[in-house]
């Protein structure tokens, strides 16, 4: 019999979305419906008909692979060409480098777990329409692993601390903050994790951590992570697309839900915010040659942004994130809290830092006029003295953590830059403490899961963080460099300062063969 | 709401006291001076004496700062959870109300760090 195949005529467009998406879908018989979606009732959300998703996209997978296809190899025509042509040897400096193992031990990570929670949300959703939005979401996180860890992988080959992430963000105590981040996300529930990660992270921050570090890139030489940058852009504009849709659809859905969005809002802007610390730092000090600052950056793709998003959700009842007047006043502060925290922890990091220049001193000075000369160049100014005379800061006692957001204690109070601010909660005959009202409260929100946090000081203090076989109680042990050895840095080598360091040295006399004819 | 869950949602604290094999966590912080980024973070015995912390400890851990030689322990002011303290030198931390995971701030009039900075 011979079979008719086509009518000769191809699907349209909205056709084929709705024939390969939605039509897919089917209505459970010989189960019950809770037994196959049981993750999708208990966060208090309320669907009643998940038909009324939208996807402003409607990409079907046939087209989705077409699309990533041609990015990839784009992508990698590029990534051979910057590896063969020792294109390494273009960064503006080899200090640069060190924003680069930030990113690849701090974000890249973080990807692969983004599509692990993608994939779970999609698979937790009785609807069609954003389980597939979902699923393509969790291939690009996947994807934007793999490229980042395919095009840093070329200067693994060159430089010291980029030989094991994924090992190091289990550990590192510093690397604790992004994971536990990412980690509460994914431990949540399918809404929450789409409110936390698909809004408030991919939709509201996102600007703010690629931005960044793919300007950055641009600017300082870094052909290899500026390509995938551009090449995850395309995919950022979808992750938007589906975070502000999901906002939309659950708000209309019930108005019971607003409540709870509102509480994972300001939950998951101020978790977010206290990630993108490290960005700040990252701008404001481990660029040699600087984009914009960290503050200007925040005014940009926040203050206005955010403002305009929240004006827009105000019809749905939603106010805008809690804590904004802190974090205005904390952007003149928190990038240079951090890099005095990594500057005096940094025997125990896995990348190095440095003393400022004179240059890039004057350059925050301006940038930071209400705060930088009165606060914290006093102290950079001291510590690169002391560096000078060979007494080098090395801090080498552990410091208190936040509970919740597992920093080190190092932020201060709303509206005195020089009183370092604690908070603390008695919970079941045990005292928590916390580096702000933000993260106490989501402590009180939460307690039963926040009182697990695995805080990497009061790990290595339980004795938790040494190598296997370790004996703490031998004549003569030294905790620092057994927790080095449990993290995977190689001590000398991938920590201390930048100033003698074996990246320094390789570099210039690397460059040194490439630009002369010593 | 203390949790949301499918089923019984119970565990324990990651740190409780007896993960800490007879010792407790003592969290200091000195005032005005921030070049030490955050509290320090102390594992030690219940019945350690408080004079062996300021005389034992706190140098190793804040001696790299210059105004730490100046300071005139008998004029210190202290906090214990953000309230006026007066610690009993002699006696331990247990009977100085300090538990696991206690907090305490000293403040050291007249020295505020570089330059009068509180770096």
């Amino acid at each position: 019999m011979d079979m008719k195949t086509s009518s000769g005529k191809k699907l349209g467009l909205k056709e084929k979305y709705r024939h390969m998406t939605r039509g897919l879908d089917w209505e459970t018989t010989y189960q019950k419906r809770e037994d196959v979606f049981p993750y999708v009732a208990y966060e208090g959300i309320k669907i009643h008909d998940w038909d009324k998703w939208e996807d402003p996209f409607r990409l079907t997978m046939d087209s989705y692979w077409k699309y990533q296809a041609e990015k990839e190899r784009k992508l990698y025509a590029i990534i051979d060409a910057y590896a063969q042509n020792n294109g390494h040897l273009n960064v503006t400096d080899a200090r640069y480098l060190n924003a680069i193992k930030l990113f690849l031990t701090g974000i890249s990570p973080l990807e692969y777990m983004a599509h692990r929670g993608f994939t779970h949300a999609g698979r937790a959703f009785p609807g069609s329409g954003p389980r597939v939005a979902c699923l393509m979401q969790a291939l690009d996180e996947l994807r934007h692993a793999q490229t980042q860890i395919h095009s840093l992988s070329n200067y693994n080959k060159y430089y010291n601390g980029f030989h094991d992430p994924a090992h190091m963000l289990q550990r590192v105590w510093y690397l604790s903050v992004p994971r536990s981040f990412f980690d509460d996300a994914v431990t949540a529930g399918p809404f929450e994790f789409m409110v936390a990660i698909g809004f408030s992270f991919e939709y509201v921050l996102t600007n703010l951590l690629f931005v960044p570090f793919v300007s950055g890139a641009a600017y300082n030489g870094d052909m290899g992570t500026m390509t995938f940058g551009f090449s995850a852009q395309s995919d950022e504009a979808r992750h938007m697309t589906l975070g502000l849709e999901i906002i939309k659809f659950i708000l209309e859905q019930d108005p019971d839900n607003v409540p709870i969005v509102q509480r994972w809002i300001d939950k998951w802007t101020w978790r977010g915010y206290r990630v993108l610390t490290l960005v700040g730092m990252m701008m404001d000090y481990m660029l040699p040659k600087r984009i914009m600052s960290w503050k200007e950056a925040w005014e940009v793709y926040f203050e206005q942004n955010g403002g305009a998003l929240f004006k827009d959700l105000s019809r749905y009842g939603i106010r805008p994130p809690k804590w904004l007047d802190q974090i205005s006043f904390d952007k003149d502060h928190i990038s240079h809290q951090a890099w005095a925290t990594f500057y005096q922890y940094g025997a125990i990091a896995d990348f190095h830092t440095w003393s400022p220049t004179e240059d890039e001193l004057d350059w925050l000075s301006s940038k930071y006029p209400d705060s930088f000369d009165k606060y914290y160049r006093p102290r950079l100014d001291y510590w690169r003295e002391q560096a000078e005379q060979g007494n080098r800061f090395y801090n080498k006692t552990l410091p208190q953590l936040c509970q919740t957001c597992q920093i080190p204690m190092v932020f201060t109070e709303p509206g005195d830059p020089t009183k370092i601010c604690y908070r603390e909660v008695d919970y079941q005959g045990e005292k928590f403490h916390f580096c702000s009202d933000g993260c106490k409260e989501i402590f009180e929100n939460e307690p039963e899961k926040f009182k697990q946090s695995w805080l990497p000081a009061n790990q290595i203090y339980q004795g938790n963080c040494f190598p296997d076989g370790t004996d703490p109680t031998v004549e003569g042990f030294d905790p620092v460099s057994k927790v080095l050895e449990y993290y995977n840095i190689q001590a000398g080598r991938d920590n201390l300062d930048f100033d003698g360091s074996e990246d320094q040295k390789n570099f210039a006399k690397w460059r040194g063969m490439a630009t002369s004819n010593e | 709401m203390a949790v949301a869950a499918i089923k019984e949602y119970r565990f324990e604290s990651a740190d409780r006291l007896e993960n800490f094999h007879g010792n407790q966590l003592l969290f200091v912080g000195w005032e005005d001076h921030l070049m030490f980024c955050a509290p320090f973070a102390f594992l030690l015995p219940p019945d350690f004496p408080f004079q062996a912390l300021i005389e034992d400890v706190l140098p190793g851990a804040y001696g790299y700062h210059p105004d730490f030689a100046e300071i005139d322990w008998a004029k210190v002011e202290w906090l214990r959870s953000g309230q006026p303290f007066q610690p009993q030198l002699d006696k331990s931390l247990a009977d100085n109300g300090l538990g696991h995971k206690a907090v305490i701030r000293f403040r050291t009039p007249g020295l505020t760090g570089i330059g009068g900075t509180c770096s």
